[in-house]
């Protein structure tokens, strides 16, 4: 089972009691920092590099959210916004990441009320034998109560090829979980942009129930070397001049070849540029300093296949 | 007869609000929760059918509501309980068990004496529906 649940950092700063009367003014302001919404916004800048467009949607939709709960503390609406969102884009963009995020925001806005992240696949959701994705699908949506249920390549729920794919029972059951339950659960669907639009097109019931789309655009060179520095930076690593310089040409490099996933390519590359470090530093024998171990140099990098035009069977494949 | 057995049987039939409370006090105790129904409350009657596995890693009332509402409809006059599950022992210890539905009218307990050997009485209770 890939199944994880993720369980939210600290708890918001408790909200004095309710007073009975609705106000007749809310600062909007003072209300963004109390209820640590801005903490997390500022979080979601400082940690996540690049993704203009997905921090604007966010923002947008915190401000939507904090003026919804201004309203509904002065007796305006009644009812709970829909909450389910859809994340496009392509691997390594940082769906998951912002889930998260997101999981975290909605409940510091007490929109769900314990703002964990429960993160399933196809598997997770549709079972082997009749009568067995019901329960499973069920178990997971129990689990997910109370926080954000974050699906992760919700299309392939769906298969039209197999007209008795259990996957359907999956989404029938999710539709409905939707509908109903819209107080005690949050659904993010993520996936490919393409494939996640044919997947609403041949089930309209979710693109209906869905208010929020977000899409995620791929890194630029610069914000991927960024990437690099802050992933090197959480280990106590840090690259060279060299380095740097073939850390560039790298990221241009790679993102032509076959299976180029974004942030996830770049911090498979620099777990691989580790493991050259370590080999390198092992073979050179004698006595290593602090300085020794922690830089990387730009032959860890130059050693990669992507230099030599990926992978060797990819390499016979295109020849 | 109202049938009293587990926690807050004396108390009047808890409200759903109340019920999601306890079943939230139990999760954050890390217990399990297990929903249980019968339409035998008799005393000796302790296994009672099992509505699904017990739930486990929940961490919202509301997922346990589901299971309680999914029960009350396919069996609306059977009592059903929920038994909380505490494994900080090593094995699952029932720390809480209370009923959260009961038949509109409730069986009784009939007592039979029979008299054997010297002056010893044996009582067998039945439940008369």
């Amino acid at each position: 089972m890939s199944t994880t649940i993720v369980a939210r950092g600290e708890a918001p700063p408790q909200a004095p009691p309710a007073p009975d009367v609705p106000p007749t003014s809310i600062d909007l302001a003072e209300d963004f920092r109390e209820s640590g919404v801005a903490q997390v916004l500022e979080e979601l800048d400082r940690e996540l590099v690049g993704l203009k467009p997905v921090k604007q949607r966010i923002r947008e939709t915190a401000a939507l959210l904090l003026v919804d709960r201004a309203r509904k503390k002065m007796g305006l609406s009644q009812t709970t916004p829909t909450l389910h969102m859809s994340f496009t884009g392509n691997p390594g963009t940082g769906k998951t990441t912002v889930a998260l995020r997101m999981a975290d925001l909605l409940f510091r806005l007490g929109y769900v009320r314990k703002g964990h992240l429960v993160s399933v696949t196809r598997d997770d959701l549709v079972g082997q034998y009749i009568g067995h994705t019901a329960p499973k699908t069920k178990d997971v949506l129990k689990k997910a109560m109370g926080g954000v249920l974050f699906i992760d390549e919700a299309y392939y729920l769906y298969r039209p090829d197999n007209e008795r794919d259990y996957g359907q029972e999956a989404i029938e059951i999710l539709l409905q979980v939707m509908e109903n339950q819209r107080d005690d659960l949050v659904v993010i669907l993520a996936g490919y942009a393409d494939r996640m639009d044919k997947f609403y097109q041949s089930n309209p019931g979710f693109r209906s129930r869905i208010a929020h789309h977000i899409d995620f655009p791929d890194y630029e060179d610069s914000e991927l070397l960024a990437i690099s520095d802050t992933m090197l930076t959480g280990q106590n690593y840090h690259l060279d001049a060299g380095a740097r310089a073939a850390m560039t040409q790298y990221i241009a490099l790679r993102r032509k070849q076959p299976h180029f996933a974004n942030a996830r390519s770049i911090r498979n590359a620099l777990d691989r540029a580790r493991l050259r470090q370590a080999n390198r530093l092992f073979e050179r024998k004698g006595k290593v300093g602090v300085e020794d171990l922690s830089t990387i140099t730009a032959a860890d990098i130059l050693a990669s296949r992507v230099f030599s035009g990926g992978l060797d069977s990819e390499r016979k494949e295109q020849s | 007869m109202r049938v009293t057995q587990g926690t807050f049987s004396f108390l009047p039939d808890l409200t759903d609000e109340q019920i999601s409370a306890q079943v939230e006090y139990c999760l954050n105790n890390n217990w399990a929760i297990g929903v249980e129904y019968t339409d035998d409350p008799h005393p000796r009657n302790y296994l009672w059918e099992m509505w699904g596995n017990p739930m486990f890693d929940l961490r919202d009332a509301a997922g346990v509501m589901m299971e309680v509402r999914a029960c009350r409809k396919a069996f609306p006059n059977f009592y059903i309980r929920l038994n909380a599950f505490d494994s900080t022992r090593g094995f699952e210890t029932v720390r809480l068990s209370f009923i959260v539905n009961r038949p509109k009218v409730e069986p009784t307990f009939k007592y039979t004496r029979a008299e054997v050997a010297g002056r010893t009485v044996n009582v067998t209770m039945t439940t008369e529906y």
